[in-house]
């Protein structure tokens, strides 16, 4: 992103325009997912833990194959197992690499009360500053897939950063790095929307799975990170994935109309007791007592 | 008037100090109030920051952002149990009764100051106990939805309306506190003049006690003025 400026815009002494001159730039960047190709081989939740210098934590067995029930402050990246019965009575085992979505539409930076501790890149990237987080929680409440995660010894959220150290260098976040079937992929959203749009046409057409299709939710605005689905109207099969994510309705109510309407009353009631005062003044107890009534 | 004087501090309301001077809040009370307030103005400090991000600053003067969100619980749970306290000292003094109801209907002339127009009142007035029950019941709203955003985590996905209403709750009946301590700060320093000095000295003078709470000055003072 960062060298994103120095493309060549004049070239003096030069023959016609500046090569590339006139070439659109897509600079939001995005992980696709390919749910239909993944083995379940958890490199990715690996080499997560290694890029980002966490220890593997202990595995939660819950006769599944699954590492732990949930992502966790230092455990970002989770493939969660499920087992799904097709229409024809047989078991399929659904896997999806669940992490932070990178909504375009961010419900945790809505919620977020503290000045800079959660900021959105020109890239679609949402990060959280944790120098600046002051460890309230309403990430949380704001998160439609359950995402940030409270790390109780510093007080501070965290969850996946699509490893912006590594992307704002020009490199692919670790998971994709590290995915031996090419299930994930990384480039430009335009062109993962375009490729996952194939793959869903392709298993369509070629291989008769006729809901497959691409989860990009309208409702948070489009994702940062999109899935290919052999059944795009189930989401939810996928280990909760929810079909219609967007920003909670109360917390939206919360951040937009309610600060309003409570800023104004607060005011209101300033206002209403100062002017209170002015009208009718205070109440004076018989005038012949000195002091106003005090003793 | 000016004598120094040696009081006990287990002397109940209503005690007449000396000619002219009623007792008008013990000193447990006084005390109680107290903390009560320090805890409660925390809270708002802290919690109008976490409110806005245009008052993200009042943080700051509470030791910064994550300071302030540490202690705001904490401090909420002190609150809570003040309040329980208050209760336990005033329930019986703060329930409405049929002179109150009477009142109520003739508020408009309290708060233009016609107080001759006032039926006579107890020890506490409609007003004064609508706020003592709008802070005890929002302080229970405040700390059951508070324990929710605390450990906002302990609610389960399944469950995740319940984060959403614990913000909506703990932001309503914050508001509906601050409108009430608006009008209770207003009151208490500006409008009723006696009334800060008895929260903190305990001290009224009978004609004060005579003119707001006549009631109460005639349940107070009637028996022994009487025996003089």
């Amino acid at each position: 992103m960062s060298q994103a400026t120095l493309a060549i815009r004049r070239i003096s002494g030069h023959a016609g325009p500046a090569p590339g001159d006139d070439v659109e730039r897509d600079y939001q960047v995005c992980k696709l997912i390919d749910t239909t190709t993944c083995i379940g081989c958890k490199a990715c939740e690996v080499a997560c833990l290694e890029w980002n210098g966490y220890t593997f934590t202990d595995t939660v067995f819950d006769n599944s194959y699954q590492t732990m029930p949930q992502t966790a402050w230092n455990y970002w990246n989770l493939i969660k197992f499920n087992e799904h019965e097709r229409e024809d009575g047989s078991i399929t085992l659904l896997m999806r690499k669940d992490q932070c979505m990178h909504c375009a539409d961010p419900g945790c930076l809505t919620a977020c009360p503290a000045d800079g501790a959660i900021v959105q890149y020109t890239n679609g990237i949402v990060d959280f500053q944790q120098q600046n987080c002051i460890g309230c929680g309403y990430c949380v409440s704001g998160c439609p897939f359950d995402i940030p995660k409270f790390n109780p010894t510093t007080k501070k959220m965290f969850k996946c950063t699509l490893c912006v150290d590594r992307v704002s260098e020009g490199l692919e976040p670790a998971c994709i790095k590290s995915c031996p079937t090419g299930c994930l992929h990384f480039g430009t959203k335009d062109d993962m929307v375009d490729l996952a749009e194939t793959r869903a046409k392709q298993l369509r057409e070629n291989y008769g799975i006729e809901k497959a299709g691409v989860y990009d939710p309208a409702g948070v605005g489009g994702t940062g990170v999109i899935y290919v689905l052999h059944d795009v109207t189930n989401p939810e099969a996928y280990g909760g994935l929810p079909k219609n994510p967007r920003i909670p309705f109360l917390v939206r109510f919360w951040k937009g109309p309610a600060k309003w309407i409570g800023n104004l009353a607060m005011l209101g009631g300033i206002l209403g007791v100062t002017l209170h005062y002015l009208r009718y003044g205070p109440k004076q107890v018989d005038a012949e007592h000195e002091n106003g009534g005090k003793p | 008037m000016t004598a120094s004087r040696v009081i006990s501090p287990r002397e109940p309301a209503g005690t007449v100090h000396r000619e002219g001077i009623i007792l008008r809040y013990t000193l447990s009370e006084r005390v109680h109030h107290w903390l009560g307030a320090f805890f409660y103005i925390y809270c708002l400090v802290t919690g109008l920051a976490f409110w806005s991000p245009y008052m993200f600053w009042l943080a700051v003067l509470v030791g910064g952002g994550p300071t302030a969100r540490f202690w705001h619980p904490w401090f909420g749970l002190a609150f809570t149990a003040s309040m329980f306290w208050m209760y336990k000292m005033w329930d019986r003094d703060m329930r409405i009764t049929e002179v109150d109801r009477r009142w109520s209907k003739a508020m408009e002339y309290y708060i233009k100051n016609e107080d001759e127009k006032l039926p006579p009142v107890g020890r506490f007035n409609y007003g004064q106990k609508l706020f003592f029950w709008l802070m005890l019941y929002g302080v229970i709203l405040l700390v059951i939805s508070g324990i929710g955003l605390w450990f906002v985590e302990g609610i389960p996905w399944s469950l995740r309306w319940l984060r959403y209403l614990a913000v909506t709750v703990h932001v309503a009946a914050a508001l509906a506190t601050i409108g009430g301590f608006i009008i209770h700060v207003y009151m208490g320093t500006a409008m009723v003049r006696g009334g800060f000095t008895s929260i903190i000295r305990g001290e009224v003078s009978t004609i004060w006690a005579k003119t707001h709470h006549r009631l109460w000055y005639e349940q107070v003072t009637g028996n022994r003025t009487k025996e003089k």
